[in-house]
């Protein structure tokens, strides 16, 4: 028996290119797209819990998207060009600490953390040199920012028009994920509802402007990797996706103009079976929410698209290469989830930002999945087994009813129920409570991590060769800032800072137009963040334990 | 009398998730845990933990900056007149032990330390801190 679910499905499927011309087993065995009863769940039909796209991988692969960024624009920039060279096939920008809480390079905060997790940007000349002979027309770029997401969402609009690629070719996405923020990941410069203004405005100006853009990354990844549990990772991360949606409605947008340019970022943690059912279960949940209580109309608007990065907080410094070994399990969860980007954690990585060779090994470990193993060829090829269609439906039981908990303290607002939630401290301590629980089952021995607690024979092999960042790279990134703050015209930075706060205080003026201004006339991250500080005022987070 | 520990975010660094896990295990260990919250400077650190009469001050670094940041801490409490002893837990790879040491911090955590040690090392630190 079929249905019209199947007929879709199979009409789609009819009309979509294929990367090669058939699909078989190493031994010959001729594989189907897709197994099933003709009258279940097909991909690329609602509700998705298979997958978004009819033909999945059969089409394209998932885009083998490695984060990277250290030291200063330049060295960033050879690592870029490196991961092209190597097959990559979308860039994704690690920024340092300071560049992320907004400070420039100089500031006395910024002392030891300069290039060090990521790269420093402090104005549109490292920009510039951060993409120099990269097509940005032609690649997709992720950046990894938050609270200075508009910042830099504008110095890369004004760095590309620069080089004559007009802001409508540009493709990437901006995290831009600020309740995560405040929920786990800590960098947050202002309050919530400031915040959640300049949220709105990168939203209103990609749908208007920038048509291949995606406005916000809603992030689970950093929730899990705080503590929580999978469950807590895909409900507090849809409810900040939902937020996202009402706060571009509240804007006069439509549901359809914003939900097409939210994508989702989710951890794929070592539980194998359960990172598969979060992933099958949020694609299900975000279609039925935008269909039935968002009222989208729009098929893409149901459709959650997400990338997966394998769990950092799951790497031992202990024989560190047995890293290798969780990632490709972690990863290949990933794929089997349906993703469509992937970064593969390096193995040194509970130790050291990754050297060039680990990073090489991560890489390959995701091109193995693609390319030997087979595991593209059929889409969601754990469907219909038992045991992952229960724990597909018991994460989506158990997400609903977190929804129903932040709904409440919303008085039936998303929005609102997260901006409580995050004054409130109850996302924190649900975080930390997780983290505590997991972390006492492994003091007590119940949880095994090998290497950690369990089979330590081998721990005392000879260490990894680890990247060392030096001081160089501060005392070289705070000289190019000296010699850009000499160069500049200071009457029009000068102006182009206040005509910002003008228009910061009136929360109704979209802050784009202004920004962009700003970082034409290399005006520093720094600056830009003070100046909406003077007129936003800073958070302050009530420390719980 | 119970040990009393001041646990500590120096810098940007926004991971919290072990600094809290950690301050937990303390507490559950019977010790007496202040936390500061997140974004401090040694100077504030320091005075912070001068003024709560701590025994032991407990770092939780996790961005790399270790290696500038712990010997200020140090230094801002030798400054003070302090001989409260300082440990690191975090991201610390093994080279760097010896260079934290050598700057005057008393014990280094590194990733996947169990409970047993660190609460082992704060209550030998704090016994032999001069009351």
């Amino acid at each position: 028996m079929t249905t019209e679910s199947f007929e879709r499905w199979r009409h789609d499927y009819d009309a979509v290119r294929l990367r090669r011309p058939d699909f078989a087993t190493m031994s010959g065995i001729p594989l189907e797209p897709v197994y099933g009863p003709g009258d279940g769940e097909f991909p690329g039909v609602y509700p998705y819990t298979r997958g978004i796209h009819a033909s999945m991988y059969r089409t394209r692969l998932w885009t083998m998207r490695m984060f990277a960024g250290f030291g200063t624009a330049l060295d960033t920039n050879r690592r870029f060009r490196d991961i092209i060279a190597a097959g990559g096939t979308g860039l994704s920008t690690a920024f340092d600490m300071p560049t992320l809480l907004g400070l420039d390079s100089d500031d006395p905060m910024a002392l030891g953390e300069v290039g060090r997790c990521g790269v420093a940007i402090d104005t549109l000349s490292d920009v510039r040199d951060l993409f120099d002979g990269i097509d940005l027309g032609s690649i997709t770029t992720s950046m990894t920012i938050n609270a200075p997401a508009a910042i830099m969402l504008a110095l890369f609009v004004a760095n590309a028009e620069s080089t004559g690629v007009p802001r409508a070719r540009l493709g990437g996405t901006l995290q831009n994920d600020i309740l995560k923020e405040y929920q786990a990941q800590k960098e947050f410069v202002f309050p919530p509802r400031p915040s959640m203004r300049l949220v709105r405005d990168t939203i209103t100006f990609t749908a208007a402007e920038m048509p291949r853009w995606n406005a916000v990354s809603v992030s689970g990844y950093h929730i899990r990797e705080a503590g929580s549990t999978a469950v807590e990772e895909l409900a507090f991360t849809l409810a900040n996706g939902f937020a996202y949606l009402e706060l571009g409605r509240d804007a006069g947008l439509p549901v359809d103009a914003v939900a097409p340019r939210l994508s989702f970022f989710f951890n794929a943690h070592i539980d194998f079976f359960e990172e598969i059912a979060k992933y099958r279960a949020a694609r299900r949940i975000w279609a039925r929410w935008l269909r039935g209580h968002y009222g989208a109309t729009d098929e893409r608007s149901w459709q959650l698209r997400f990338h997966t990065q394998t769990a950092g907080v799951s790497l031992t410094a202990q024989q560190p290469e047995n890293n290798i070994a969780r990632t490709a399990i972690e990863a290949l969860a990933g794929v089997l989830g349906g993703t469509q980007s992937l970064h593969t954690n390096s193995m040194d990585e509970a130790l050291a930002l990754p050297t060039e060779k680990a990073a090489r090994i991560a890489l390959r470990t995701q091109q193995i999945i693609a390319h030997e193993t087979n595991v593209a060829h059929v889409a969601d090829p754990l469907g219909g087994s038992y045991f992952v269609e229960e724990l597909t439906d018991e994460v989506e039981r158990q997400a609903e009813e977190i929804f129903a908990q932040i709904l409440d303290m919303g008085s039936g607002s998303m929005l609102e129920g997260c901006i409580a939630g995050v004054e409130s401290n109850w996302f924190q301590r649900r975080i930390a409570e997780s983290a505590y629980i997991l972390e006492r089952s492994f003091n007590r021995g119940e949880r095994i991590v090998i290497g950690a607690n369990g089979f330590t024979e081998g721990n005392d092999d000879a260490d990894l060769e680890l990247l060392s960042i030096t001081n160089d790279d501060e005392r070289r990134q705070v000289e190019r800032l000296g010699r850009v703050r000499a160069s500049r015209d200071d009457a029009v930075v000068r102006r182009a800072l206040d005509e910002l706060a003008t228009q910061a205080a009136d929360p109704e003026v979209n802050l784009m137009p202004a920004l962009i201004h700003a970082a034409r006339a290399e005006v520093s991250v720094g600056e830009m963040m003070k100046t909406l500080a003077g007129v936003f005022g800073r958070y302050t987070e009530v420390p719980v334990l | 009398m119970s040990v009393r520990v001041l646990v500590a975010k120096v810098g940007l660094d926004g991971h919290d998730r072990g600094v809290k896990v950690v301050a937990r295990i303390l507490r559950d260990a019977g010790m007496e845990v202040v936390y500061t919250g997140l974004f401090q400077t040694p100077e504030s650190v320091a005075t912070a933990a001068i003024q709560e009469d701590v025994d032991v001050v407990g770092l939780s670094m996790l961005s790399g900056a270790h290696l500038t940041l712990a010997p200020l801490v140090v230094a801002a409490l030798r400054e003070r007149g302090s001989a409260i002893p300082v440990v690191v837990g975090g991201i610390v790879p093994p080279s760097d032990v010896t260079a934290l040491r050598e700057a005057g911090v008393a014990d280094v955590f590194g990733p996947g330390a169990s409970a047993e040690s660190i609460v082992a090392s704060v209550a030998a630190l704090a016994a032999e801190t001069p009351q």
